[in-house]
């Protein structure tokens, strides 16, 4: 196993070909929940749990039993049958096992299965043919950078609470922009490794 | 939803302008961004979810009898599926080199807010026909905000329109990076809601 690669890949999926800057998915949820930096968090975190997790599951099925019978045609369906299920049950699990996790985290759960990265991610995965630990690798920088993008939005959004912005601009438009500024900023990393 | 049954030709003004997926309701706004860097590119896309809309409405709707609503949630979701792998394959056949570019946004199809919302909240309560209408009326909204946003990004990032240059001289090359798409969409969004403050008297968008 090579560790350099894992990490590499782990860097760049979540800096240079960060999901949400350039990209651009996930955004529902991005500009969903970006306006309270307590939500920002919770929803990172989750996210990042559900991203590896998924991202392993769906590795598993697509090599060992969709290559092996053909059905990769399938792709799309079993992938988001496949996220749907986990949510879904991780979602009951919690709530039993840990109650007041499930408090905490409980509402992202359910807004993760609409969020386009969770099917991205393992689409990509199937695409590149990375193996296990790399699909698992990019899942994982997937979901840091996803979280990354909240938390700098959140803490942007928070201030701009209290900003004068101009009548027609104010909610989305005006996150739209701030969120172009940002993807520039973003830009500067790109070429930071060449994979 | 409102009560009194609309007109076919209200649902898909409904769907074109007033509830309008991107601009109004401000739904599914990954591809808006992704896509849209060439008009090429924002119309095959516009021309799939429209595709995916109506098929998904009108399947949905000719079940709505038969599914129980406590596994409705994973039926919608197949039901997409289906027809997103069937708009997937057509395009990987038929359109290679289009598909080659925007073919991951094309699969994202099935994550769509928009698509599942009214599958929820129109197709599941209503006749076949009007749901096809409305399924109709929302997937072209989808594809005239795509058009317009390319429209914008691509005149102005590369001077041109389909590929074809139009004007000559040095482009602004910031409207074709990712940046330049969330820029093009947040000021369109805002252009919108003055129009709609200014002349209709609305309250703009229903902002997040």
């Amino acid at each position: 196993m090579d560790f350099t690669k894992l990490f590499e890949l782990v860097v760049s999926s979540a800096l240079i070909n960060n999901f949400v800057f350039t990209m651009f998915l996930g955004l529902c949820i991005f500009f969903g929940v970006s306006k309270k930096m307590e939500t920002a968090v919770g929803m990172s975190i989750t996210f990042t749990a559900v991203m590896v997790v998924s991202a392993a599951l769906s590795w598993v099925v697509f090599e060992f039993i969709m290559r092996p019978l053909d059905l990769t045609f399938l792709k799309i369906i079993v992938f988001i049958g496949i996220v749907a299920a986990f949510v879904q049950s991780a979602d009951t699990i919690m709530k039993k096992v840990s109650p007041a996790l499930y408090y905490k985290l409980g509402v992202y759960l359910a807004l993760i299965t609409t969020n386009c990265i969770i099917i991205a991610v393992p689409l990509k995965n199937a695409g590149e043919h990375y193996n296990f630990f790399e699909s698992m690798a990019f899942g994982l920088g997937s979901g840091l950078g996803f979280g990354l993008a909240l938390i700098i939005m959140a803490s942007i959004r928070e201030k701009l609470e209290v900003a004068d912005v101009p009548a027609p601009f104010r909610g989305l438009p005006i996150s739209f922009i701030l969120a172009g500024l940002i993807a520039l900023a973003f830009t500067g990393f790109s070429g930071l490794i060449t994979l | 939803m409102s009560l009194q049954p609309k007109s076919n030709w209200e649902l898909i003004k409904n769907g074109m302008f007033g509830e309008n997926t991107i601009f109004r309701m401000a739904i599914s706004l990954c591809p808006s961004i992704a896509v849209t860097n060439g008009m090429k590119n924002g119309m095959a896309l516009g021309i799939a979810v429209v595709f995916v809309q109506t098929m998904v409405n009108a399947t949905i709707s000719l079940m709505r009898n038969f599914i129980h609503p406590k596994i409705r949630i994973p039926i919608f979701m197949l039901v997409i599926a289906g027809y997103v792998t069937i708009i997937d394959l057509l395009m990987a056949t038929y359109a290679r080199p289009i598909y080659k570019e925007i073919g991951l946004y094309i699969q994202i199809i099935v994550a769509f807010a928009s698509i599942f919302a009214r599958a929820e909240v129109f197709a599941s309560k209503n006749k076949v026909w009007s749901s096809i209408c409305d399924g109709f009326g929302m997937g072209v909204g989808f594809l005239l905000a795509m058009l317009v946003i390319s429209f914008f990004r691509e005149l102005l990032g590369k001077g041109e329109l389909f590929g074809y240059s139009i004007i000559a001289g040095n482009p602004l090359l910031i409207m074709i990076l990712p940046a330049g798409g969330f820029l093009a969409v947040g000021l369109l969004m805002g252009f919108f809601n003055w129009v709609d403050m200014k002349y209709f008297g609305g309250k703009g968008a229903s902002g997040v």
